[in-house]
């Protein structure tokens, strides 16, 4: 019990550190603002990635619909900010909020599908809710929907550090354990009192609902969100930095996440060939080592090597 | 006589869904892996047809089995290289995959040709017939035509051909078929010519139809004609063209009564729908689950 919220301390004056250490940074513009700018991308595309981390590397959940409750958390927040003049934070939280609804709604017919039918079901909801908001005069249409820039370094960090907190303790409670059991055989955790469905639409509301905080801090970031930005290609970058990182590994798709999003920095000049370097490493990744980079290993395991008998 | 033009112009853009729904169905029937990238032979067909027709100036039937042709050498390519080594993967590994190649075949395109959209040449003069008020255009009875002789001859060759036994012999239980001495490679190898054949096939006919083709034109065209598979009972190839057939109605109708912008959602609410209610299709059998 002492150990375990020792190493609870260790990362708190981590993430407190880092957080001091880039504020530093900024406010001696140090770090000018287009690196300010991919800081908070990265950001929310650790949020995105560990979001849809519970879903798939935890859950074993195969969701390609992501970007749609991204979709909806920007949207939301957008509205709430934008039309209604309320304030930021709660902006964020509703947003986030309203992700989650989605993701029950979305969760509780879809998840009884298995495999190849789930995941082109959430493929098919994130359209849908794309095309809602393509057709819905009051946030734009299609032209897009002006936001206030609202965003910064504290939102997107103390974001992240929320999503990652909330989740990795979820994944190291009975209800993560359970959640893991349903990834390694369903008919299994079944038979052995899991209540499989309760837990494969909790894991994909909480996915949703730090998808959907994304997405607020997204939506406050850029000035404009158009319907266009949330397509399935978005829906495919989240999945990448997941299956990269490793199926089931939380520091695996923050690393995937941080390393792709400075990779596609240098290559913004470059769509296509940042397309044909994504498309080639999903492919080479899945013939050579289908488990991502990362496997089911964590970060920290790998300082837990000499230990005799390593505690998890 | 408005509804039955809508449906005349839904039995058109049907049977172009039918034919891509084709190469889905019969992949997925014999190794179990939704081919994503089998929108993008589609597109590829398309373009083949374009530079037949526009560059090389051959007739629409010619660039038809040239486009028909290579597309099928391309199909067996995307097996051999990419989903061959996935045959004992998980499907979520085969999934992805799919998902890459599609991708990098779409961008792969741009990369070479730009993203520009280009205008399909006219092949054949386009009249158009008078049925009882209904307009019925030349091109519409070609493409319906088209399509017909192909399905027909699909299912000559599944059933009355030894490589049509062999492919359902793979489909029904692929290690039996091993040991009855069956080549499964090649038979797997054969079906995903087959399917992208009739999908480049059915990329020349929808230039013809609807004269405009991009690189990422197939990504819809492909996720719809998916639904039409599932529609239809994914695995079944009657089930393929009457899935394919009854969307194209389907999304016309949808237009009609004035929600054109919504007919995407249509497409996505019958697949969510039938996935809720009926997931094996509309002439799928259920199969109970074995542990």
């Amino acid at each position: 019990m002492m150990k375990k919220s020792k190493v609870f301390w260790g990362y708190a004056v981590l993430a407190l550190v880092i957080y001091a250490v880039v504020q530093i940074l900024i406010s001696t513009n140090i770090l000018d603002i287009y690196y300010q700018n991919m800081l908070i991308t990265m950001c929310i595309n650790i949020m995105l990635a560990v979001s849809l981390h519970i879903v798939i590397g935890i859950t074993g959940q195969f969701s390609i619909g992501h970007a749609g409750f991204l979709a909806v958390g920007a949207y939301v927040s957008a509205i709430i900010t934008t039309k209604l003049l309320l304030p930021f934070p709660l902006a964020i939280f509703l947003g986030a909020l309203a992700a989650a609804v989605a993701g029950l709604i979305v969760g509780i017919p879809t998840l009884r599908l298995k495999g190849d039918y789930l995941a082109i079901a959430t493929l098919g909801f994130a359209e849908i809710i794309r095309i809602i908001f393509l057709n819905t005069d009051y946030v734009g249409g299609a032209a897009g929907m002006q936001v206030l820039y609202l965003s910064n370094w504290s939102y997107a960090f103390i974001g992240v550090v929320l999503t990652i907190l909330v989740i990795s303790n979820f994944t190291n409670s009975r209800h993560g354990r359970a959640c893991i059991s349903i990834r390694e055989d369903e008919i299994a955790a079944d038979a052995m009192g899991i209540n499989t469905t309760y837990y494969k639409v909790v894991a994909f509301a909480i996915g949703s609902f730090f998808a959907g905080l994304a997405g607020a801090i997204f939506a406050h970031n850029f000035y404009i969100i158009q319907p266009t930005t949330f397509g399935f290609l978005k829906s495919f970058d989240i999945l990448i930095f997941v299956v990269l990182g490793g199926l089931g590994s939380l520091s695996g798709s923050v690393i995937a996440a941080i390393f792709l999003t400075v990779v596609s920095a240098y290559l913004a000049n470059f769509p296509e060939t940042r397309m044909i370097i994504y498309s080639l490493v999903l492919i080479v990744v899945m013939l050579y080592r289908p488990t991502g980079l990362m496997g089911t290993k964590e970060v920290t395991d790998l300082f837990k090597f000499g230990k005799k008998g390593g505690t998890k | 006589m408005e509804w039955i033009q809508q449906l005349v112009n839904g039995i058109s853009l049907g049977s172009i869904y039918a034919l891509i729904a084709l190469g889905y169905t019969m992949v997925y029937g014999i190794i179990k892996l939704i081919n994503f990238a089998h929108g993008d032979v589609f597109m590829i067909g398309s373009f083949i047809g374009f530079y037949a027709i526009a560059k090389w100036e051959l007739g629409f039937f010619p660039a038809l089995l040239l486009a028909m042709v290579v597309c099928a050498i391309f199909g067996v390519l995307i097996e051999r290289i990419a989903y061959k080594r996935l045959r004992n993967a998980t499907r979520i590994a085969a999934l992805i995959t799919a998902i890459g190649v599609s991708l990098l075949i779409e961008y792969t395109t741009i990369y070479f040709r730009g993203a520009q959209p280009a205008a399909y040449p006219e092949v054949i003069t386009n009249k158009s017939f008078d049925v009882f008020g209904v307009q019925i255009s030349s091109t519409s009875i070609l493409i319906l035509s088209v399509a017909i002789v192909l399905m027909i001859l699909l299912q000559f060759i599944v059933h009355k051909t030894k490589i049509g036994k062999a492919m359902r012999a793979v489909s029904h239980d692929a290690d039996a078929a091993r040991l009855m001495g069956i080549n499964v490679d090649n038979t797997i190898s054969a079906t995903f010519a087959i399917g992208s054949a009739l999908a480049g096939a059915a990329g020349v006919i929808f230039g013809v139809y609807y004269t405009k083709i991009d690189p990422l034109m197939g990504v819809i065209p492909g996720v719809k004609a998916f639904i039409a598979a599932v529609l239809g009972g994914i695995g079944i190839i009657p089930g393929a063209m009457v899935g394919g057939m009854l969307l194209g109605v389907v999304e016309s109708l949808v237009s009609a009564l004035g929600f054109s912008l919504w007919r995407d959602a249509a497409a996505f609410v019958i697949l969510i729908l039938i996935l809720i209610f009926r997931p094996s299709g509309i002439f799928g059998k259920n199969a109970r689950e074995k542990v």
